[in-house]
């Protein structure tokens, strides 16, 4: 960890410098600079260049602002509250766009984190060119550490030179600030406040397409209200609260980008969770509120890494809010964010299933194409659903298909003759892709099991379930091991059901791996997804059984649909995972006595990674059986070669 | 045992109940041929034939061989597929007959001989539609197929065979005689192609023998032998190690073949092959199959040779025409159907010793450098690419 920080925050001078300039930048660093209050300052640092690359606009103006404001004063004002911390990512970041000074965000690094000397550094560059500006952000920083999330918000509007230069600067900060006022917005106030929110900022869309030039004015009336506010509230933070969700509708509707933006952003299967724009951009849109985590894993800070156990309540108390979201893939979004459904195929069927729903109740719009609506529709649910629960790639694969079939469909039909359509070629999907796809691989993998043998497999995949029940049904004598692992003891559950066949099995967590190897004669796992270069994506803990199984000289065969081929490479399971809640490996119900880590996110040199996926390299992996047959992992990206077309049916 | 696709299963599936159908059956009792009509039944036919091909050969039984074989290829070759049609009453026509008619060329290998004899079945076929004609087809390959169920270059050759000629637009034209002389040209084409698979690969491995290598052979393949009397008679200086290739002793043949081109031979008992793997610049193995890893099946003590190839850094190189490329994936040596082979030790075994008859075993991709095959030289994993384009 230490060494690959260390780079990073060498790197990050530069990306600052160039952002220091640029007076977007500055907001993507405040953005960094709340969650340090303790640890989180290196993630910090990640966060902060993308931002900074990102905007380009306004240069010198903050400075003479900031210069203007008194550090000391700001200081000793509001203290953040640890609630603001963890909401703050978004919100700190947007109140430095807001102030639009950079040097205040690093400032605020700097008092924040002490340990990054190359920052600090910087940072002190920085903040001796413009104090001003430092001095602000650090003010605001340092306010918000003893106060409540609220402070955040108000903060974001105080910067009283800013504002001015703002309004001449143009769309650009405009566009931050909504940005800001956006967020704030959502993670500080109630529901009620957020539902108007969301229903001002909608209202506002439709006017802010229609006069541009009344943005500025109205951003920067917004601003001077909300720094007016700021320095009132400083040392009071939670009247901000109410301020802030009064400015932010007003902001947005002055800056409100037209929905191409959505569009373009939306489905990115693989957003960088530290580019701080784009995750700004997503979290305006998101319906779920989602809560980054506080003491975020370093290493995988480019991943989203929520709050657990709040989104849930959360959503389920806007339901009857969500008008652009289909009920259907409402309940799906629900039940994926609760953990009701998981596997890849169980959560592909639910989503597909789900868009069948939202189809048959589908109709176009007047003056709208069907292709075109359709899609930007099954856009919004899809972010939607990555808002719940980022995508599998099975499920990135089967959304894929949905919109080339949609755009695919012949302009001259008609509306109930596509939905029709539609509706067929979803059922053939399901049938096809998955079903059917999984009764081949069973037939398949039954010839690799002969009397006697000794099956391993690990967690609870649905392939090999079926495969083993089949196998079983055939007469075949086979003894299975199950290896588990926590959180998720997933193995449980399938445990249950083969004993329930009369399956005898042995039980194991994957601690004993190493030692019950040595009986097994065949492993068969299942996969989230193969990779083009062999690369078997699948449940975290997967990896280590494989390479096991290989050092014993253990077939290892992989039961994966052809669907949920990818034809991109990956290497590691860095690049590209998911988190899980780092609450299911801190705490172990009814073990009381080592559930010390209760208080785990008040600890600032403590990060909990609860990896969900891991890719397990070719070289473990004996076999692949697919609906294609069984093929050697270095025939994957023939078959995705050769039949990316079937499967999207083009 | 293997499947291509979904719908293949359902093709095995109709495919075992053909073969348990009368008809079917009636074709079996005539496939023994004539020369091992006492053969145990333990014995893997593919071995027997081997045996045949490559045992003393004399010349009487190669005129015999010959003049059983000649007229009825001519007729097939040469005479109307009417007329035959009038000769042959229902099920009058065999293939395995036929298969073994061309089988008794020493020199044709068994897929080929199969792969003609589906030509001809193509040719004498009575069928009016081309359905009728694939299943008639079908029905052949499956008893051709289930004849020798150890053989995995006839399976192989088989299900190629039905690949290659049944894909084709031909099957969509109109006209019934035209379809079918279409196939019957992709048939022969076929037929030619893997014909003629040995001397491509001669041609295609001559660029990896260089003058003063010393080469070491396992088995008795032609496919090899025939590679290096290419490279001979080129004018390459080389030297061969030949194993002894027990039981069978098909190191024996094959130095014997060696010596006749003055291509200088040591012979090696089968245990010696680490002893002297330093003085080795290449191996060069045949293969009774490859599968789908790109790993092969082959003769016993192949796995122990490349094993030990690779251990040393030795290239190992495999000559296989691309017919015997089949759909299976071994995971191990016990995954594969077994082909047994009595073993003569020379002196009185106890009945309470084991002895492990199993002829061949599997090379498992990652010891194999690359495979020489009449599609081109390939690395194993291409051997799936090209399977996988094949057949789904």
């Amino acid at each position: 960890m230490d060494a690959r920080r260390v780079p990073r925050t060498v790197s990050d001078p530069k990306v600052r410098q160039v952002g220091f300039f640029t007076p977007g930048a500055p907001p993507d660093r405040s953005h960094s600079g709340p969650p340090h209050p303790a640890s989180s300052s290196p993630p910090v640092a990640d966060i902060s260049p993308s931002g900074n690359s990102l905007s380009p606009v306004m240069i010198p103006p903050p400075r003479h602002l900031s210069a203007e404001l008194p550090r000391g004063s700001h200081l000793p004002h509001a203290p953040l509250s640890p609630m603001r911390a963890r909401d703050s990512i978004p919100v700190g970041s947007y109140n430095p766009s807001e102030f639009a000074s950079p040097t205040a965000s690093e400032f605020t690094e700097d008092a924040l984190s002490p340990n990054w000397p190359v920052r600090r550094s910087n940072s002190g560059k920085f903040a001796s060119s413009l104090p001003a500006g430092g001095f602000d952000m650090s003010s605001v920083k340092q306010n918000n550490f003893p106060a409540s999330s609220l402070t955040t918000v108000s903060i974001v509007k105080m910067p009283p030179g800013i504002t001015e230069k703002d309004g001449g600067a143009g769309v650009e900060v405009q566009k931050e600030r909504n940005k800001v006022g956006s967020k704030p917005l959502k993670e500080k106030t109630t529901k009620a406040q957020r539902r108007a929110l969301q229903e001002a900022q909608r209202a506002a869309k439709a006017a802010a397409k229609a006069d541009g030039s009344e943005t500025p004015a109205a951003s920067s009336g917004v601003i001077t209200s909300a720094n007016a506010n700021q320095l009132k509230a400083s040392k009071a933070s939670l009247q901000r609260k109410d301020s802030s969700p009064v400015a932010a509708p007003e902001k947005r509707s002055s800056d409100r980008a037209p929905d191409k933006d959505r569009k373009k952003d939306v489905p990115h299967p693989r957003m960088q969770f530290d580019d701080e724009t784009r995750v700004e951009k997503a979290k305006k849109r998101s319906v779920v509120k989602q809560t980054e985590a506080k003491n975020r894993v370093e290493l995988f800070r480019h991943l989203p890494q929520y709050e657990h156990g709040t989104r849930l309540a959360d959503l389920e108390s806007k339901l009857f809010q969500l008008d652009p979201v289909h009920p259907a893939v409402y309940k799906v979004g629900l039940r994926y964010l609760a953990g009701d459904i998981s596997g890849g195929n169980a959560r592909c069927i639910a989503m597909l299933q789900a868009f069948q729903e939202s189809i048959k109740d589908y109709s176009t719009p007047p003056e709208r194409a069907l292709i075109r609506d359709l899609t930007t529709k099954i856009n919004s649910y899809v972010s939607f659903m990555i808002e719940c629960r980022p995508l599998s790639i099975s499920m990135g694969n089967a959304i894929r298909f949905l919109k080339t079939r949609i755009a695919k469909l012949p302009l001259s039909l008609s509306e109930s003759e596509a939905k029709a359509i539609l509706l067929s070629d979803i059922d053939r999907f399901i049938n096809e892709k998955i079903i059917l796809a999984d009764k081949v691989i069973v037939k398949h993998a039954v010839t690799k099991i002969t009397d006697g043998d000794v099956l391993l497999t690990y967690g609870s995949s649905s392939a090999v379930e079926l495969l083993l029940l089949h196998a079983h049904e055939l007469g075949k004598k086979f003894r299975v091991v199950v290896v588990d692992s926590r959180p998720k003891l997933e193995g449980k559950l399938l445990l249950r059901r083969l004993v329930g066949k009369g399956i005898s099995c042995t039980y194991t967590h994957i601690n004993a791996v190493s030692y019950i190897m040595h009986e097994v004669t065949r492993v068969f796992l299942g996969a989230s997804s193969v990779l083009s270069n062999g690369t078997v994506y699948s449940r975290v803990g997967t990896a280590s059984v494989a390479m096991v199984a290989h050092q014993f000289r253990i077939p290892v065969l992989v039961c994966c649909e052809a669907y949920k081929f990818y034809e991109r490479v990956q290497l590691d399971s860095i690049c590209s995972n998911e988190l899980g809640d780092p609450d299911a490996i801190a705490k172990i119900p009814g073990r009381n006595e080592i559930n010390c880590l209760d208080d785990w996110p008040n600890s600032e040199n403590l990060q909990l990674l609860n990896l969900i996926y891991d890719a397990t390299p070719s070289d473990y992996v004996s076999m692949i059986i697919t609906d294609y047959g069984m093929i050697p992992p270095t025939s994957v990206p023939v078959i995705v070669r050769e039949y990316r077309r079937e499967h999207l049916w083009t | 045992m293997w499947y291509r696709s979904a719908s293949f299963i359902l093709d095995k599936n109709q495919n075992d109940g053909v073969l348990a159908k009368p008809e079917s059956r009636l074709l079996s009792p005539t496939a023994p041929p004539p020369s091992m009509a006492e053969t145990l039944p333990k014995i893997s036919a593919y071995y027997q034939t081997r045996a045949a091909h490559h045992g003393v050969v004399t010349s009487d039984w190669l005129a015999q061989a010959q003049a059983a074989v000649g007229p009825s290829t001519e007729d097939a070759a040469s005479e109307d597929s009417s007329s035959l049609k009038s000769a042959d009453t229902g099920k009058a026509f065999s293939v395995i007959d036929e298969f073994n008619n061309w089988r008794k060329q020493p020199d044709l290998a068994e897929a080929v001989a199969a792969i003609r004899a589906l030509a001809s079945v193509i040719r004498s076929s009575e069928a009016t539609t081309m359905m009728e004609l694939e299943i008639e087809l079908k029905k052949a390959s499956d008893s051709l197929k289930s004849w020798d169920t150890t053989s995995i270059s006839l399976t192989a050759g088989c299900d190629l065979f039905m690949r290659y000629v049944t894909r084709t637009s031909a099957l969509e034209y109109e006209d019934f005689n035209s379809a079918k002389s279409r196939l019957l040209e992709r048939a022969e084409k076929f037929g030619e192609i893997s014909y003629k698979a040995r001397r491509i690969i001669a041609m295609l491995s001559q660029d990896f023998i260089f003058d003063g290598c010393t080469i070491l052979v396992h088995g008795f393949s032609r496919v090899v032998l025939e590679v290096l009397r290419t490279a001979a008679q080129s004018g390459k200086l080389f030297r061969v190690f030949c194993t002894e290739g027990r039981p069978d002793r098909t190191g024996l043949r094959l130095s014997n073949e060696l010596a006749k081109l003055d291509i200088p031979v040591k012979l090696l008992i089968d245990s010696a092959v680490a002893y002297s793997m330093d003085e080795v610049d290449m191996v060069f193995v045949g293969a009774d199959g490859v599968v789908e890893s790109g790993g092969i099946i082959n003769m016993m003590g192949t796995y122990q040779i490349a094993l030990v190839a690779k251990s040393m850094n030795k290239p190992v190189y495999v000559a296989a025409e691309s017919y015997k490329f089949a759909r299976l994936y071994p995971l191990d040596q016990k995954d594969m159907v077994p082909a047994l082979r009595p073993i003569d030790f020379g002196v009185p075994i106890p009945s309470k010793v084991e002895v492990e008859t199993s002829a061949r075993d599997y090379t498992p991709p990652q010891y194999l450098t690359l495979l020489f095959t009449d599609l081109g030289v390939l690395t194993p994993s291409v051997v799936s690419d090209e399977l996988i384009q094949l057949y789904l």
